[in-house]
């Protein structure tokens, strides 16, 4: 015991290093966890205001200055609701928070491959996180362009108007440290994935998580380095008076502008060459997840784990190829929007493999109702939901007459929203446990997935019949519109769902706070699940193993293996004390 | 499904080495000795390097395509501008550069510590010529009233010479680090090779911008 004691790293002590500048991968998973937790109330509180507005223009809302919401306030909550949910939650907590707590412990290293590194990386995330919000209470207020931050809108200053002075200033400067901080982390995950394995851990014995956050990582890896540039680009423009993307003749607000030669679509391709592979960035890691726990509740292997590592390449790769089915109405050749549109449709390919496979998995097991595991299936579920309908927005001819309406918003906040949060959602549940070392309630985590569930379909599936009927999104009130006006009871309906939704959110923070100090004490493995995290305590130690670092001898996921004596095979089993085993105890056949 | 409890039964029959078969050979030593719980394994380094190195290419790649597409447009007000001839020296010198680096890593390597550090010195002399050299060339672009704004090529210009400078000031505070300190052995060897792939790179890099640049004057 003293030697191992030596080996492994001890805690540093002191509240300080130990729990605020750490370097321990768990610390700082921990805290990216908490950011996004952060992130995410202030991003629905956001969405709440909006809902509301769409449904009651004319409420009288005493925190705003002018008592009644104008159009230019209504947009800063899109710009600031979607910067903060992309980066700060769907970024931050499926890859950063979850990824940087057990890619480690589940490859059996003890600790990621560059920790002061993976330190830096949360620290300006947290400083990208705290300037953004910023934007909010600088003169002008928050910025209107949206999360897509389309020049000219984004590149001239306050004369466009406001919160398009030091709050979009504020806003790119925030981009500009995420991008940095997200390249440093891709670094650290990358290296540890390949060079820190445990002995015997080939790649092919790898979980599906790690799977996911390597792939995600080399998507980071090279998405993240063109939006910094397009970034940097951007800033100059508004700064130091250069053109890159304004042209020439721009009046704004009765004033001649004097840029000339350059063009939004050069941002398009720039922003939308990071924008599509972020998509996959917020949503792979669920897909890992998705598959790991859908494995562990079904008491099954998964299905086609070749063809799931596979099909997780191909999506990271097509990602890289799709980026132009976000402009076919910019004007692009159509030749571009043909080439793009049979790209994205090709995406479909591995996606229904994925999905096959999860059914596949689910085939004829002995599923087990946990709440993680009913996340991962409303995940599979939103993924498919979400997913159907961009097979119809991948038409360049339907997408011009979709483009921009309620059923884009649909589409994305299923596919890219839900489903990623579902995936979250499984991962917390699922690793909670093991985090804090307690369980959390199963009935409240019950109850919690089912209003979930059904509020999302409430509030996102009358949002498609909207957008097929013309609901523009973006504005601010359509009230005036008479075509749309048969439309409002729609909206109503979906302000009310979305309500209810966020106020489910309520048992969740309960739950998760309540068990943090109440919960049930957790063993070590309470799923009886088979990888590297669940051999070692709850919470894990230090240096995760407690200096007796494990070696593997098997794949992530022998559920139900015929002839073992459990019904699972944790990868560190060695095969020969199993046969002994089951020597010993002929019976247990 | 079939294949994979195939696969798991064959391990649990099959007995003896049959469990290292799949085991990475020399990752670190992992589980296996003291120095494996704390210590990362040095080719890390070189990993970690190598992928920050494919970021940094991701970046000048799209700078270098936006470079090409806004000049490009249709209407385009694209002014070629006259690269300032101080960058042939200065490209000279940055060559040079890479020729000491990969001299004092022979040295190194060779075992000779004092030839190792006069090269590696001469490296970091060279990499700051080569930095005060990018600044000349500002310099004179100002005083020939060619600003940042004053035309896409030179707000261009600019941006790649910063970009690229600032990625090299690093190089050079990696060059002084190892100079200045005396790390373990080991550890020296690894840093003396991370700093030469990157400083190789940026080098490689100058020479591709340098080309671009001209090529468009």
């Amino acid at each position: 015991m003293s030697a191992s004691a030596q080996i492994g790293t001890a805690a540093p002590k002191g509240f300080l290093r130990r729990c605020i500048f750490s370097t321990d991968h768990k610390v700082i998973g921990l805290q990216y966890l908490f950011l996004a937790l952060a992130a995410v109330t202030l991003g629905i509180v956001l969405s709440l205001l909006m809902r509301f507005h769409l449904v009651w223009p004319n409420a009288h809302l005493p925190f705003l200055s002018g008592g009644i919401m104008t159009p230019e306030q209504y947009l800063a909550l899109v710009t600031m609701h979607g910067t903060i949910m992309v980066f700060f939650v769907l970024t931050t907590a499926p890859q950063s928070a979850f990824g940087n707590y057990f890619l480690p412990i589940q490859i059996g290293a003890p600790d990621m491959a560059f920790p002061r590194l993976n330190m830096l990386s949360f620290w300006l995330t947290l400083a990208a996180f705290l300037c953004m919000a910023a934007a909010f209470v600088v003169p002008g207020g928050a910025p209107i362009s949206g999360w897509t931050a389309y020049p000219p809108l984004s590149g001239l200053g306050d004369v466009t108007g406001p919160g398009e002075g030091i709050g979009q200033t504020m806003w790119i400067v925030s981009i500009l440290l995420f991008c940095f901080a997200s390249l440093l982390g891709s670094i650290n995950f990358i290296s540890t994935a390949i060079d820190m394995r445990a002995p015997g851990l080939t790649l092919m014995r790898m979980p599906l998580t790690v799977w996911a956050w390597f792939v995600t990582a080399i998507l980071s890896l090279l998405a993240f380095g063109v939006l910094l540039a397009g970034g940097v680009l951007l800033f100059l423009d508004r700064s130091a008076g250069t053109s890159f993307f304004l042209p020439a003749g721009l009046v704004v607000n009765g004033e001649l502008q004097v840029r000339a030669g350059g063009s939004p679509l050069l941002w398009q391709h720039l922003f939308w060459f990071f924008g599509h592979p972020e998509v996959y960035i917020a949503i792979l890691p669920g897909m890992g997840v998705a598959s790991h726990v859908l494995a562990n509740f079904s008491r099954k292997p998964v299905f086609g784990y070749r063809a799931m590592v596979l099909a997780l390449g191909a999506i990271g790769f097509l990602g890289f190829l799709v980026w132009g089915h976000h402009m076919f109405v910019s004007g692009m050749s159509p030749y571009s929007s043909l080439t793009f549109s049979v790209l994205t449709m090709s995406i479909g390919v591995p996606s229904a493999i994925k999905t096959f496979n999860w059914l596949g998995t689910l085939w004829g097991g002995k599923i087990q109702f946990h709440p993680p595991m009913l996340f991962a299936i409303g995940f599979v579920s939103f993924f498919v939901t979400g997913g159907l309908s961009g097979i119809f927005l991948a038409q360049p001819a339907v997408d011009i007459m979709l483009h921009a309406t309620y059923y884009v918003v649909a589409h994305f906040h299923i596919v890219m929203g839900v489903a990623a949060i579902f995936g979250i959602f499984t991962a917390t549940y699922y690793w909670f446990p093991k985090m804090f070392g307690r369980m959390m309630d199963e009935t409240l985590g019950k109850f919690h997935f089912w209003l979930t569930f059904a509020g999302s379909y409430c509030i996102f599936m009358p949002m498609h019949f909207v957008g097929i009927e013309g609901g523009v999104r973006r504005y601010a009130d359509s009230s005036g519109a008479t075509y749309l006006a048969a439309l409002q009871p729609l909206h109503r309906f979906m302000t009310i769902a979305a309500f209810a939704t966020a106020a489910a959110q309520l048992v969740f923070f309960y739950n998760f706070f309540w068990s943090l100090k109440r919960g049930r004490k957790a063993p070590a493995n309470p799923w009886s699940a088979t990888t590297l995290e669940w051999i070692t305590s709850s919470p894990p130690p230090a240096d995760n193993f407690d200096g007796r670092f494990p070696s593997v001898y098997r794949g992530p996921y022998e559920y139900s293996v015929p002839g073992a004596s459990q019904d699972f095979l944790p990868q560190n089993v060695l095969a020969e004390e199993d046969a002994l085993a089951n020597q010993e105890t002929p019976n247990a056949r | 499904m079939p294949g994979n409890v195939a696969t798991a039964t064959l391990q649990l029959n099959g007995a003896g080495g049959n469990a290292n078969v799949g085991a990475p050979s020399g990752n670190g030593g992992q589980g296996s000795g003291p120095s494996g719980a704390t210590g990362v394994p040095q080719r890390t380094y070189v990993t970690g390097m190598m992928i920050a190195l494919a970021g940094i290419l991701m970046f000048f790649a799209a700078l270098v395509s936006a470079y090409t597409v806004r000049r490009g447009f249709p209407n385009s007000d694209w002014q070629a501008l006259e690269v300032p001839r101080i960058l042939w020296l200065n490209t000279l010198v940055l060559l040079a550069s890479s020729f000491t680096l990969a001299r004092s890593r022979r040295h190194l390597l060779s075992g000779d510590d004092e030839s190792f550090r006069h090269w590696w010195g001469v490296t970091a002399i060279l990499g700051v010529f080569f930095v005060a050299g990018q600044l000349i060339a500002w310099r004179q672009l100002v005083v020939a009233g060619v600003y940042l704004a004053t035309n896409p090529s030179s707000s261009f210009f600019y941006i790649f010479t910063a970009a690229h400078g600032l990625h090299l000031l690093g190089g050079i505070i990696g060059l002084l680090a190892v100079a200045f300190r005396s790390p373990r052995r080991l550890a020296r060897r690894t840093a003396v090779d991370v700093i030469s792939m990157y400083w190789h790179f940026m080098d490689g890099l100058w020479l591709f911008l340098f080309v671009f640049l001209l090529a468009g004057s």
